[in-house]
């Protein structure tokens, strides 16, 4: 399996991985089947629990994408564990609202906002955060009003904070009942002209009547143009009675979700919109006032999954080679030519391997595939190969055509193998310099036809492995990377040599 | 005899005496209905009552009465800080007299408060607190019970046959608990082996082998685990560090902590840490004011180690018994502030080379699975000894506490169920099967 870029998401399987190891049958059989589809909609069940999604969210979530995946047609290109995964991204970034949601603003000033929450969840924190964002990208003037008269020194630190910004605190202690200080806030900020009010109120128990009663006066009392609900992103299944504790009783307009720059993956996030129908509006990622961002589902959805970017990747596995990238190699190649020494380059590189693997399996597709679990290259082949090469003076090696019957007798002896073994070779090289040659002229169409007429193909020096290629068309694309990646090899070790 | 085996006795017991209790009490005694529409009025006549009943012995009180205290409780702690938050020198027995300003039944409730908190130091002290703190438990965790009950009959309700789909839904609803990925499946497993060995098809068998099960792999799980809070040999102080992610409730913890050593007759010194949020050091002085304990600050965003360190060395010199050190919350994927509390343990041991005795890493239960992920990189900056699980009350699952155990071995020592100092209880595991389980078998 290919390593994806952004795996940032430590401490949980890949689902990636394990949707591979699922699906692996399901490559090339061009639509989606009910089984294979039962078993990769588990995995994805699995994953979305792991991710602390609510399971009622879940099972609702994975209905929706058993209609939608069904018998669907597999795009080219990629795989059946990457389109569920598509389809999958798709379905949760359109779960979680296509597009970032902006701050409702009221026409006339001002513009009233209220957070309620849990406890610990972070309002206090992110009322600072949202007022100085206000104040640098709307050239604002927020007034805070501190109607958290319970919690010990919460009046202090909003104070405090509001000191750090520049922003001014409405506050009346802790022995005015917070209806009342919402109303002389509001006073206040009309008298002030200020163009926005956010109403920092006491963490609760959705559960608690009296406080929740509490918080319904205090929106009846403020009528605001928002009620953020404020969630900590690490919440568990805790999640849905949260959420719809506080919907019930309030006109929630949108979520703020918090501590966002932890590890966690969020799946909170999901079961909250599932639950209140809200727009997540706000992510907090950090300590700093300026670390309150804009939501975008999309992201979102990708790190619940836990698949960072790898639909991006997907995107720039099916484009292949950068086009003119590819044009500069070949220009380059076309003033070079092959002789024995990158002859014996390539040699080495085939029996290396490593990188022509990895590439390989880079290819969509290609990953699982078993011929490259059955790739062997005959060493002593390569030996021979070799030793007839190394039984060549440096002139011989630069130019090939150099190579006259007596030559070919010297080598014969100084290899130690016979003439015929040694004018094979010969044979395999002058056609792989053909080969070369046409591939830096960018003409690969008859590549193919040419491999298949010699009798020499690129299966028989890389030991057997393009027998196990996929045919036709696919074979022949793999074999132009393959030759592609090899010229631009030649040419670096070329370099190389230059300098010695 | 196995916490199993407890868990069903206590189960027995508790019924026979409830059954007395409801025809004693059957007026007041259905309260868990009524709850959420309590209004002044109802509210005043338990209040007196439980503060009458607080003064007498507790050890024979029913359950039902347990929640009516609780309700109220929220009120009479509101009271409270609210009475005390502007009086600087808060003495518990000020509170009454500041509230004479308020409604009169809030001043009763608040006096209330503090004879069950005294009642309940005493209890503790004698190692007496069964009932009482079942009692707590047993209400702390109403909402967590109704909840994994309400879900797991309803699985059990769409039970037909033990298939696939059977076991699929079994994972989900213990998944739905917060017990996290790894242990439901290895607890659907287990069930799955045993209705086989023991070819169980009846409803009211699999429910209680699925209980069992989970008890049963709590129980196990739990071996060798040192519950008890470690202090260092007399006349040297014990150095207790609270660390934890944001909002979790460090400082809170701190202070109902403070209050209960000091009711214990311990010299209790505070410090405060936390020097980067803002109201942090505030926070901490007014739990100090209302516990009458002092609390070494150090000047704004001051580096917590230097805070810490002249704590330490304060507590060393004036003989203090324990110092709680209130650290600031931190993500525990951020690196430096990790160091930050590296750096502090160093300075702790510096002065005082076997301490700190306990470092509490206190957990939100309303966490998902992302706490055994804080567990685990808080225990390799600095070696938590045990966790403080807080916010038990309300709709928290509780599975976390099964997840804890199962993967990471750290015994939970605390465990809050609300809002006052007297409740947050020393853990116990066997009170906390029984309260998440009891109306399942």
């Amino acid at each position: 399996m290919p390593k994806w870029p952004g795996q940032a998401i430590m401490a949980f399987e890949n689902l990636t991985q394990r949707l591979s190891k699922t699906l692996k049958n399901l490559t090339g059989q061009g639509k989606i089947r009910e089984e294979d589809l039962q078993a990769s909609l588990r995995e994805i069940r699995l994953a979305l629990l792991e991710a602390d999604v609510s399971y009622s969210t879940v099972k609702k979530f994975i209905d929706q994408i058993r209609q939608k995946a069904k018998g669907q047609e597999i795009l080219e290109g990629l795989n059946g564990a990457q389109q569920v995964i598509k389809i999958v991204n798709d379905e949760l970034t359109a779960l979680m609202g296509d597009e970032a949601v902006p701050l409702n603003k009221s026409e006339k000033i001002p513009t009233i906002i209220m957070m309620a929450g849990l406890q610990g969840a972070g309002k206090t924190t992110t009322i600072a955060k949202l007022a100085y964002k206000l104040k640098r990208e709307n050239n604002a003037r927020p007034l805070l009003i501190a109607a958290d008269v319970y919690r010990p020194a919460a009046i202090d630190q909003l104070e405090i904070l509001g000191k750090d910004l520049d922003v001014p605190v409405f506050s009346q202690g802790t022995d005015v009942d917070p209806r009342e200080i919402v109303k002389a806030g509001l006073a206040q900020a009309k008298e002030n002209k200020n163009d926005y009010v956010l109403i920092d109120t006491a963490g609760r128990l959705q559960i608690d009547a009296e406080l929740m009663a509490e918080l319904k006066d205090i929106e009846t009392i403020a009528q605001p143009d928002e009620v953020l609900l404020t969630v900590d992103a690490m919440t568990g299944q805790n999640a849905t009675e949260t959420a719809q504790g506080f919907a019930n009783e309030l006109n929630l307009t949108g979520v703020v979700l918090t501590k966002l720059d932890g590890d966690t993956r969020g799946g909170a996030a999901l079961s909250i919109r599932d639950v209140t129908g809200k727009p997540i509006k706000f992510v907090g990622q950090g300590e700093k006032p300026t670390d309150l961002d804009v939501f975008y589902p999309d992201r979102m959805a990708s790190r619940i999954l836990g698949m960072g970017d790898m639909l991006t990747f997907i995107e720039k596995a099916q484009q292949e080679v950068d086009e003119k990238k590819q044009a500069e190699q070949l220009e380059k190649m076309r003033l070079n030519t092959f002789d024995f020494n990158d002859f014996i380059d390539q040699l080495h590189q085939v029996q290396n391997m490593g990188p022509m693997e990895d590439l390989l399996k880079m290819i969509p597709g290609m990953a699982g595939n078993p011929a490259l679990a059955n790739l062997q290259i005959d060493d002593k082949q390569f030996a021979h190969m070799e030793a007839i090469i190394s039984s060549m003076t440096k002139a011989e090696r630069e130019d090939p055509d150099l190579l006259n019957p007596s030559r070919r007798r010297r080598l014969a002896a100084g290899a130690g193998r016979p003439i015929v073994e040694v004018n094979k070779m010969i044979k395999q090289f002058d056609q792989m310099r053909k080969m070369m040659n046409q591939a830096s002229n960018g003409n690969f169409s008859g590549m193919e036809s040419m491999m298949g007429q010699t009798g020499m193909d690129m299966s028989q020096m890389m030991g057997g492995m393009g027998g196990g290629m996929p045919s036709g068309n696919f074979g022949q694309k793999v074999q132009n990377f393959a030759m592609k990646q090899a010229a631009r090899k030649m040419k670096k070790l070329k370099k190389k040599r230059g300098k010695k | 005899m196995g916490l199993f085996d407890i868990f069903k006795k206590k189960k027995v017991d508790q019924e026979n005496q409830s059954a007395e209790v409801d025809q004693q009490t059957t007026p007041e005694s259905a309260p868990s209905e009524s709850e959420k529409q309590v209004t002044d009025a109802d509210q005043n006549q338990p209040a007196e009552k439980s503060a009458n009943v607080a003064a007498t012995d507790q050890q024979n009180q029913p359950a039902k009465k347990g929640t009516a205290e609780g309700t109220t409780g929220s009120t009479a702690t509101e009271a409270s800080e609210s009475a005390t938050a502007d009086n600087d020198e808060a003495e518990p027995e000020s509170a009454e007299v500041v509230a004479e300003d308020n409604d009169g039944d809030q001043a009763v409730a608040t006096g209330h408060n503090q004879d069950q908190g005294q009642k309940q130091d005493q209890n503790e002290d004698q190692h007496q607190d069964e009932q009482s703190n079942q009692e707590v438990y047993d209400r702390g965790l109403k909402q967590s019970r109704n909840g994994f009950a309400e879900r797991f009959n309803r699985f059990l309700a769409n039970f037909r046959s033990v298939d696939e789909n059977f076991f699929e839904e079994l994972e989900d609803t213990l998944i739905g608990a917060d017990l996290g990925f790894d242990l439901a499946i290895q607890i659907s497993n287990q069930v799955h082996e045993a209705v086989k060995v023991q070819n169980i098809k009846d409803k009211d068998q699999i429910r209680s082998l699925i209980i069992e099960q989970m008890v049963a792999q709590y129980e196990a799980q739990g071996q060798n685990e040192d519950q008890s809070m470690h202090f260092a040999p007399a006349g040297q102080p014990t150095v207790i560090l609270f660390v934890g992610v944001n909002g979790v409730g460090k400082t809170t913890t701190v202070g109902k902590l403070a209050s209960t050593y000091k009711k214990e007759g311990k010299k209790v010194l505070l410090a405060a840490a936390d020097t980067f949020r803002a109201g942090a050091v505030k926070q901490l002085q007014e739990w100090g004011n209302r516990a009458d304990v002092p609390v070494v600050a150090g000047p704004e965003k001051a580096d917590p180690a230097s805070v810490v360190y002249t704590a330490v060395e304060r507590a060393k010199e004036e003989h203090y018994d324990v110092l709680f050190v209130d650290t600031a919350g931190r993500l525990q994927n951020n690196v430096n502030l990790m160091q930050e509390l590296s750096k502090i343990n160093r300075v702790v041991k510096k002065v005082l080379p076997d301490a700190p005795q306990e470092v509490l890493l206190v957990l939100d239960a309303t966490t998902g699975q992302n706490a055994l992920q804080q567990a685990k990189l808080f225990q390799d900056s600095s070696d938590v000894t045990g966790i403080v699980l807080t916010k038990m009350d309300g709709t928290a699952k509780g599975g976390i506490v099964f997840a804890i155990r199962d993967s990471l071995h750290l015994p939970v020592k605390w465990i809050g169920f609300g809002e006052k100092a007297t409740d947050l209880r020393v853990f116990s595991a066997e009170d906390f099967v029984y309260g998440m389980f009891k109306d399942l078998v």
